[in-house]
């Protein structure tokens, strides 16, 4: 079961990032957990300790959807974004920039749903302008991670 | 220097995000003061400082080149931008595993309706 769900995350030439993950449900299931608010908003949390208290979507071409966050300690973020297509239960293509506050470039991501055995493949294709772009998304990762580290570091200086 | 007060003179110097970003622009090749200040809108005395601190963790090395100096990422650096690779996916893994569960919970109304 580890091995089957097991997720990868590769960078592909200068501006791509590639993830895939396996899933145990069907496409479909996959594929509204992705677009149907109240689900999103259960799952795409990031690391411990933060909600999405907005999640506000409008899954259709040229729909647009706006997600927050918050850690309930001062810290938050939000995104924006369009989605470009939709193809019920197999693929969805949006454009999306982060707020920090000021707007990251603007990051393409096509995400498809693939009938894997019983389960489902997704496979996530993020373009991002340019390798600057890409490397400072990459270090929002960190900047989330690495919460708790400076926080504590704080604390010892 | 000690192992845990180079760690932390990283942290530090990884806490700001300028920093961060000249690191993010370092990834795609070594750059000048110059080169690195523009796209921050930053004076280069400012800019300078930060470079002053990144050397200073040992995050970035200047190589002299005529008059140039340019810099680049260090050995530290270059796993610096690993772990952040590393720290994303460690935030999606932690997505996916609840998307997981979410999904089981989904499960038994689709088998309803069929």
């Amino acid at each position: 079961m580890t091995t089957m769900t097991k997720m990868t995350l590769k960078t592909e030439g200068d501006t791509h990032i590639v993830v895939t993950r396996h899933f145990a449900a069907p496409p479909e299931a996959v594929y509204r957990a992705h677009t149907d608010p109240k689900l999103v908003q259960q799952w795409l949390l990031g690391p411990e300790g933060w909600t999405m208290p907005v999640c506000e979507n409008d899954a259709r071409p040229g729909g647009k959807f706006r997600y927050e966050w918050t850690n309930r300690k001062g810290g938050g973020f939000h995104i924006t974004g369009e989605f470009l297509e939709l193809k019920p239960y197999s693929k969805i293509v949006h454009v999306e920039r982060m707020y920090l506050p000021d707007p990251t470039p603007d990051n393409h991501v096509e995400t498809r749903f693939e009938p894997d055995g019983a389960g489902t493949l997704m496979t996530i294709r993020m373009t991002l302008p340019d390798a600057q772009t890409r490397a400072a998304m990459l270090a929002t990762g960190m900047e989330h991670g690495m919460e708790a580290s400076y926080v504590r570091l704080e604390s010892m200086i | 220097m000690s192992a845990t007060s180079n760690l932390n003179a990283s942290f530090a110097a990884l806490a700001d995000p300028t920093r961060r970003a000249i690191l993010a622009r370092l990834a795609s090749g070594e750059a000048t003061v110059m080169e690195l200040a523009l796209p921050f809108e930053m004076t280069q005395p400012a800019i300078s400082q930060h470079l002053k601190v990144l050397e200073e963790a040992g995050l970035i090395v200047q190589r002299i080149d005529g008059t140039r100096r340019p810099r680049r990422l260090a050995k530290a650096g270059i796993e610096a931008m690993d772990q952040w690779l590393a720290m994303l996916r460690k935030a999606l893994e932690k997505n996916y595993n609840r998307l997981d569960e979410v999904l089981a919970a989904m499960e038994p109304n689709r088998k309803g309706k069929r």
